[in-house]
């Protein structure tokens, strides 16, 4: 690890301003990604900007048909909500997917989001609910929010506050992770609310999280795993790596979106 | 340099550390705690698993800095002088290791994980929760085993 500044800040405003004036610097949260890509040398911030005593950046609330969790709140708090759980069972079930015991408790929904690993499953989510990313300075609804690997709509002493997801009437997402990593070799994640479906892919795209339009249009006349016969993925535009090439993630988007719709709740 | 205060199984310690010292880093070569394991060091193997505020965390990717003012609990601070905690004695009796590299993740992950869920594991649960925890030696049979044997254990005692 190259050698940073470390900062501490007790206020979101506080920290916003070392963020705006370190512009080589970052934002710790977590650190579940963070600290482990400045470990190799892949990151090398002038400054960290430790987030950890932000208290009033952690929570969970569940108000008029809306889940709003700040973006402080641990894996672990997500995946045992009892109101999460209620409220949008599948995003508690995404959560408890994330990393393992000792990742979940540490790492951050708003570090995720902010991150945009491309393998992440919080994107996947926020895309398919239609979740919006509040920030110290705007609102920024999931679907603008994304721009491609690792890059986000947020701009310098931009924070991530909060993130709403929308309660849908029936959603779910199935994960074919890498059982190393355990982050997604392809992850889907499939919601409907009312006439809307949309269908959210993880872990595939070449430019990260994208939503799989000719699925959703399938879905809308017909929410069914029946509906998708017959629908393929294109390769094009899918990763190729060493735990699986473009053709076998196009195949399994198309498995994992199945799946999903059947066991959407 | 900047310093560093926390509480380490219940003893207050303080440390002058580099704003990039791990926590591993601090507990072993600046407390020379060493009962703390460096395995992989990318987060993935668990050899390096501690109690900060009560929550089982990979001690290898967290900044001594950001535990100012936590309390740690390592392996060192489970048993009661002579006398092994019972998960330790468990994981003795069971045979749950063979190098022993493995063993203070292991057992720290083990004493919180009974601490979430409780005294009765089945095997499912148990090697669910394990997977940050990477043994080369056993193939877990044993670890499992022990884990369930010390979560017990742990009941019996309270």
């Amino acid at each position: 690890m190259y050698a940073f500044n470390y900062h501490k800040p007790a206020t979101v405003a506080e920290a916003a301003t070392l963020a705006g004036k370190h512009a080589d610097g970052k934002l710790l949260a977590g650190g579940m990604t963070l600290l482990p890509t400045m470990k190799q040398r892949l990151a090398s911030p002038s400054d960290i900007i430790d987030l950890s005593k932000l208290g009033d950046l952690r929570g969970i609330e569940v108000k008029d048909g809306v889940v709003t969790i700040k973006a402080l709140t641990r894996h672990v708090t997500v995946a045992n909500s009892a109101e999460v759980k209620k409220a949008i069972p599948a995003l508690a079930e995404l959560a408890g997917m994330i990393g393992d015991p000792a990742v979940r408790n540490r790492g951050t929904i708003g570090g995720s989001v902010a991150n945009n690993d491309p393998a992440a499953d919080y994107p996947a989510a926020c895309l398919a609910l239609g979740a919006t990313i509040h920030t110290n300075k705007r609102s920024i609804p999931a679907d603008d929010f994304f721009v491609g690997l690792f890059e986000t709509a947020l701009g310098e002493g931009e924070i991530i506050t909060s993130i709403s997801f929308p309660v849908p009437d029936k959603a779910n997402y199935q994960k074919f992770r890498n059982p190393a990593s355990r982050y997604a070799i392809v992850g889907v994640f499939v919601a409907k609310k009312g006439a809307d479906v949309s269908v959210a892919v993880t872990g595939a795209g070449d430019s990260g999280v994208f939503r799989q339009k000719d699925f959703e249009a399938a879905l809308k006349s017909n929410f069914s795993a029946a509906a998708l016969d017959g629908k393929s993925q294109s390769a094009a535009g899918l990763n190729s790596d060493i735990h699986a090439d473009a053709e076998y993630r196009a195949h399994l988007i198309g498995v994992m979106a199945k799946r999903a719709v059947a066991a959407a709740k | 340099m900047p310093t560093v205060s926390m509480t380490v199984n219940g003893k207050p310690v303080t440390g002058e550390v580099d704003s990039r010292t791990l926590l591993v880093q601090f507990l072993r070569e600046t407390l020379r705690m060493t009962g703390t394991h460096v395995g992989c060091d990318t987060s993935q193997c668990g050899c390096c698993v501690v109690h900060i505020d009560g929550d089982a965390v990979k001690s290898c990717t967290t900044l001594a800095l950001s535990c100012e003012g936590a309390k740690v609990t390592t392996i060192e601070g489970l048993a009661n002088g002579d006398q092994l905690h019972p998960m330790q004695e468990a994981f003795r009796e069971n045979h749950g290791l063979q190098c022993g590299f493995c063993t203070p993740g292991m057992i720290m992950t083990a004493v919180e994980l009974v601490g979430r869920k409780g005294h009765n594991l089945d095997e499912k649960t148990i090697r669910e929760e394990l997977e940050g925890n990477l043994c080369r030696c056993t193939g877990y049979h044993n670890i499992v085993k022990a884990i369930a044997a010390g979560a017990q254990a742990m009941g019996a005692k309270a």
